[in-house]
């Protein structure tokens, strides 16, 4: 295929993928608005005020950052695992893509494609509903940070579903990840707490937790402070991008899961 | 040029299931190529692999020369595949499975769209372009594959059942386009359990049975191979390719 070709179809699946998005907003957008607007009003407001600060802001600022990585990462996450489980489990519709001549890497970049936007949008969203609760005192302290680090959040999470997409047999095998193992990470990688108010020991644990990496650094542009160094962050986010898409190739172009 | 060259095949499930042992087959271009065979044969994993679906165990398959390993993005364009399940997203419209298939072909939507228009109009399927297409019947479902699998104006189209559950009337009527296909150019590989219309339309015919091929040659050769006087079964008897395809495989 030449490199128009590669596009048409690359554009093919991001279209499909956002119509099919927008078509069903309800199921797609809506959830996380609520679940963001819930946190807020109670982890911000209610329990907030009883907090005080941290970091040298009031906790309702500092939560933001989180709770904007926690729809982007889970939002990413589901949208690959399930249209790619979807299409290869329930219609079949996958063959369409498998019959034709696009190959495996543009395959990974389609159906990632889908994720990264539904996580970029939610998160925008939720950023939205955030001014709402903060009073439009909200900080941003590096837009680039922000947007660089939310673009990359959603394509690591948006590639390791897509891996948990492939692997699944069941639609139980959808659903294990983002509750067992998913959900503790994000909760237990500082969305509503700094580091520095852990225990040395549990700091350790922490460390090996890759959301944290990606919080440190997205509330390093909200806020302009951080635990860590923004490029340990950066470093880390791009190890993981490159460590899911070697996985998700030889996956694919293997066939597993695909192919009998 | 043969459009499909298939040399020693094998196929071996995980489960330990044979489903190929060796199979060599030869579709020259411009054919209409009836592959037949009872239930667990082997048809649908010999499409698969030809088509990218299922992974080979042994052997090589080439599409207009262009091996499917080595060259698999030149052998899938010259390829168009009519499944033998439905496998379309039911609440997408039939315009835009066919575009969208298309795109996967690198074929843009400026281009796809009249291309799927036409084809959804010659399958009878006009009306019905913009409705979600679970709301189709079982044969326009059928007619949605084919316009499918014929977007990318493929010079190979393989059939694999295309006509299962279709009553008779669509069913002629989806032949004649096939047959009209197949004088323009077009070289086609059918599976079917339809033996008469096999008969009727293919002008080469292989009968594969547990894995292997037990008779490959011209429908007449084929039908040659009728002595005439077989036994009816149960009280019926079939066509001519009928009697022949139960002698053999029930031979074999």
């Amino acid at each position: 295929m030449s490199p128009y070709e590669l596009w048409i179809s690359f554009y093919t699946m991001m279209r499909k993928d956002v119509v099919r998005l927008f078509r069903i907003w309800v199921q797609t957008f809506l959830p996380s608005v609520i679940t963001s607007s819930l946190y807020f009003l109670i982890f911000g407001t209610v329990l907030g005020s009883r907090i005080g600060q941290m970091q040298g802001v009031n906790y309702m600022t500092f939560v933001v950052p989180g709770l904007v990585m926690l729809a982007i990462v889970t939002n990413a996450y589901s949208n690959s695992s399930f249209t790619f489980f979807q299409s290869k489990f329930f219609m079949r519709s996958i063959d369409e893509i498998l019959v034709s001549p696009t190959p495996p890497w543009l395959m990974i970049a389609g159906f990632v494609s889908g994720g990264v936007i539904r996580g970029v949008l939610v998160g925008t969203l939720v950023l939205l509903i955030s001014i709402f609760f903060t009073g439009l005192r909200l900080a941003v302290a590096n837009m680039l940070v922000i947007l660089l680090f939310a673009i990359l959040t959603a394509l690591v999470f948006a590639l390791a579903g897509l891996v948990n997409g492939v692997y699944a047999k069941t639609i139980d095998g959808i659903n294990i990840v983002p509750t067992f193992v998913l959900q503790p990470m994000v909760y237990l990688g500082g969305v509503f707490y700094s580091i520095h108010s852990l225990p040395q020991a549990a700091r350790y644990v922490t460390y090996i937790n890759p959301i944290f990496y990606l919080i440190n650094g997205f509330r390093y542009g909200f806020l302009g402070v951080a635990d860590i160094p923004l490029w340990v962050s950066l470093t880390v986010l791009s190890g993981l991008i490159v460590a899911l898409i070697a996985i998700n190739w030889y996956l694919i172009r293997k066939g597993l899961g695909l192919k009998q | 040029m043969n459009a499909l060259t298939i040399n020693d095949l094998k196929k071996t499930y995980s489960n330990g299931v044979v489903a190929l042992s060796g199979v060599s087959l030869a579709i020259p271009e411009g054919d209409f190529f009836a592959l037949l065979g009872p239930n667990g044969a082997g048809k649908t994993t010999l499409i698969g692999i030809t088509a990218g679906l299922v992974n080979k165990t042994s052997g090589t398959v080439s599409v207009f020369d262009y091996d499917i390993d080595r060259r698999p993005e030149k052998a899938r364009t010259l390829l168009g595949l009519v499944g033998q399940e439905i496998n379309f997203n039911p609440f997408e419209n039939p315009i835009d499975i066919v575009v969208n298939q298309a795109g996967y072909y690198g074929i843009p939507r400026k281009v796809a769209i009249p291309r799927a228009e036409r084809l959804l109009a010659d399958l009878g399927l006009a009306d019905k372009a913009r409705e979600q297409s679970r709301t189709l019947s079982g044969g326009m479902k059928r007619r949605l594959m084919i316009a499918r699998a014929l977007v990318n104006e493929p010079r190979f189209l393989i059939l694999d059942e295309p006509t299962a559950g279709v009553d008779v009337e669509l069913r002629r009527g989806m032949w004649e386009y096939l047959s009209g296909l197949s004088a323009r150019g077009l070289t086609v590989l059918l599976t079917t359990h339809y033996l008469e219309e096999a008969e009727q339309l293919a002008k080469h015919v292989a009968i594969i049975n547990k894995g292997q091929i037990i008779v490959n040659g011209t429908m007449q050769d084929v039908l040659a191979m009728h002595d005439g006087d077989g036994a009816a079964e149960n009280g019926f008897r079939g066509g001519r390719l009928e009697e022949v395809f139960l002698r053999l495989t029930a031979e074999k």
